[in-house]
């Protein structure tokens, strides 16, 4: 059984990286907007603390939604207009096995991408990685938990387009708002109260809040609302969008379009 | 024997339109039943629900022995149920990026008894292509690919609906050997077709389906009464004039014509083809 979930996240992860546009395009973009933004703003947010250090923590965050959410939210409802969906839904093949070959795929592109983006932010940027056993544990359980949380939002949202060429318009809107009133281009504090408060019911503000934990000073929580980063916060509210989204996936999902009935 | 497919009062309706409209029928096992309409007449919609991709609104269904309204259900008596059905549907999706061999390998671990999955690229006749990207397959080498994954499960029953729409004369010659080797292996089939020289070609029984109702089922043959039905005998007289008559005593009706002429100028004598009773069916109904 497992077996069937690793051949199709492999053959996933095939089909991703033989579409080279798609590959560069994806893996690339953090990085670059890490150029772009860690060239204009050099400056240091705190004596001894470049802006990239706060800038990182929004890059990953965004960047594991737009290969989790974003991505599966377009890629999914094409695959059914296509008529994937339907093929596999007449063979033998479990359904969760479907979910788990996306969740590899997803997987394998976000770890791939925070590398790079990582490698080019401390080569030329001057990030400094996390400088403890316990900044990389959390570094790796919001990752694990957050890319989790958006790639099963990723696949609820995608019964939301009715069909491959409508899920753009549809997905993207939504990934850019969260985008900005998450924290991932502006100092999170510094945005009005009651976007705040929208912000705090996305997984996104909470994966940003937890990698700003591991990327800057602790004497930085005192700035975070609350006063703290408040990590198990950040793991209840992952923790909850995870269920909730796989209650989604589980009773929403569409595996035909409406014209197949 | 119990029938591979067994239908009784099937009925389908969409929006108050009525797509199915009581439909029985019955397809044995080891049979090739070709089902004959016109589009929109409830053919593709009577075989999803048999394939478990619709829900009905009335009447009793039985594929291999399973409701396949259960067996989508996940329900226990009906595991196993997809293993032994094998799916070829009306233009179904590819995988871009994925070369021949590895779409059907993959598809082969769906499955519990998997024929080898090289020797069913062999024989939908891709061995060529095997290493091939699939969006570089031209519209029948699609389609055989779709045979393939069909197949690669070794199902009891398979369904194919227009599976030769698209193909030149040579692939779809091609395909109905394939077909005759599965049916040779005691596959059945059910076809759905456009082409009634196909249904002729391979079917030991179509049934011609109309507005939701199936309104005939024979042989080939027999269907409409087309070995029964009067002949039409045609000549040219010495003058160069165009004869016909229709009769039931064609062999009558040329004994006296070569008693009359010696060598009979033009002579035809022909029945109904399977086309002209079938166009006369659903000429009838509409």
């Amino acid at each position: 059984m497992t077996l069937l979930a690793r051949s199709q996240g492999r053959l996933e992860v095939k089909q991703f990286l033989r579409s080279r546009e798609q590959v560069v395009f994806t893996l690339a973009f953090p990085a670059i907007m890490i150029v772009v933004f860690g060239s204009i703003f050099d400056q240091e947010i705190a004596p001894g603390v470049g802006y990239t250090q706060y800038f990182v923590t929004g890059m990953i965050g965004t960047g594991l939604m737009t290969v989790a959410f974003q991505a599966l939210a377009i890629q999914i409802p094409t695959e059914r207009d296509r008529g994937v969906l339907k093929r596999f839904l007449g063979t033998p093949m479990p359904k969760w096995v479907y979910f788990a070959g996306k969740v590899l795929m997803v997987a394998f592109i976000a770890v791939l991408e925070t590398v790079i983006l990582l490698g080019v932010a401390t080569m030329f940027f001057g990030l400094d990685l996390p400088d403890s056993g316990t900044k990389w544990l959390t570094l790796l359980w919001v990752a694990a938990l957050g890319i989790t949380a958006c790639t099963l939002c990723g696949i609820a949202f995608s019964s939301v387009a009715r069909t491959g060429r409508s899920a753009p318009a549809v997905v993207t809107p939504v990934a850019l708002i969260l985008q900005f009133i998450s924290g991932v281009f502006f100092v999170f504090t510094s945005l009005p109260g009651w976007m705040q408060n929208v912000a705090a019911l996305f997984p996104l503000k909470w994966i940003c809040q937890g990698l700003r934990s591991v990327f800057l000073p602790a004497s930085f929580g005192t700035q975070e609302p609350g006063g703290s980063f408040n990590l198990p916060t950040v793991a209840l509210v992952l923790g909850a969008w995870c269920v909730l989204a796989l209650v989604l996936c589980l009773t929403t999902f569409k595996w035909t379009t409406k014209r197949d009935g | 024997m119990e029938p591979a497919i067994r239908v009784r009062g099937l009925r389908k309706t969409y929006a108050g339109a009525v797509a199915v409209d009581g439909v029985d029928l019955d397809v044995g096992q080891g049979e090739v039943f070709a089902l004959l309409g016109p589009n929109g007449a409830g053919k593709t919609t009577t075989v999803e629900i048999l394939e478990g991709y619709r829900k009905r609104d009335a009447g009793e269904v039985s594929v291999l022995g399973v409701d396949p309204a259960v067996a989508v259900g996940g329900h226990k008596r009906a595991r196993g149920w997809r293993d032994r059905v094998g799916i070829v549907l009306q233009g179904t999706g590819e995988f871009d990026e994925l070369t021949v061999g590895e779409v059907v390998r993959h598809f082969a671990r769906f499955y519990p008894r998997p024929d080898d999955p090289v020797a069913v690229v062999e024989r939908v006749g891709l061995k060529e292509k095997a290493d091939a990207r699939t969006h570089t397959l031209s519209g029948g080498q699609k389609r055989r690919l779709d045979v393939a994954l069909g197949i690669v499960g070794r199902p009891e029953l398979l369904f194919l609906d227009e599976p030769t729409t698209g193909f030149d004369p040579e692939a779809r010659r091609e395909f109905w050997q394939l077909i005759r080797d599965l049916q040779a292996g005691g596959t059945t089939i059910l076809l759905t077709t456009h082409y009634l020289e196909e249904a002729e070609a391979l079917a030991d029984r179509v049934g011609v389906i109309t507005r939701g109702r199936l309104i005939a089922v024979d042989s080939p043959a027999r269907l409409g009464h087309r070995d029964t039905a009067e002949a039409t005998v045609s000549w040219r007289t010495p003058e160069g004039a165009l004869e016909r008559t229709r009769t039931a005593t064609p062999t009558e009706v040329v004994a006296d014509l070569a008693e009359r002429y010696g060598e009979v100028p033009g002579l035809t004598v022909t029945r109904p083809t399977l086309e002209d009773v079938y166009l006369d069916m659903i000429g009838d109904a509409a």
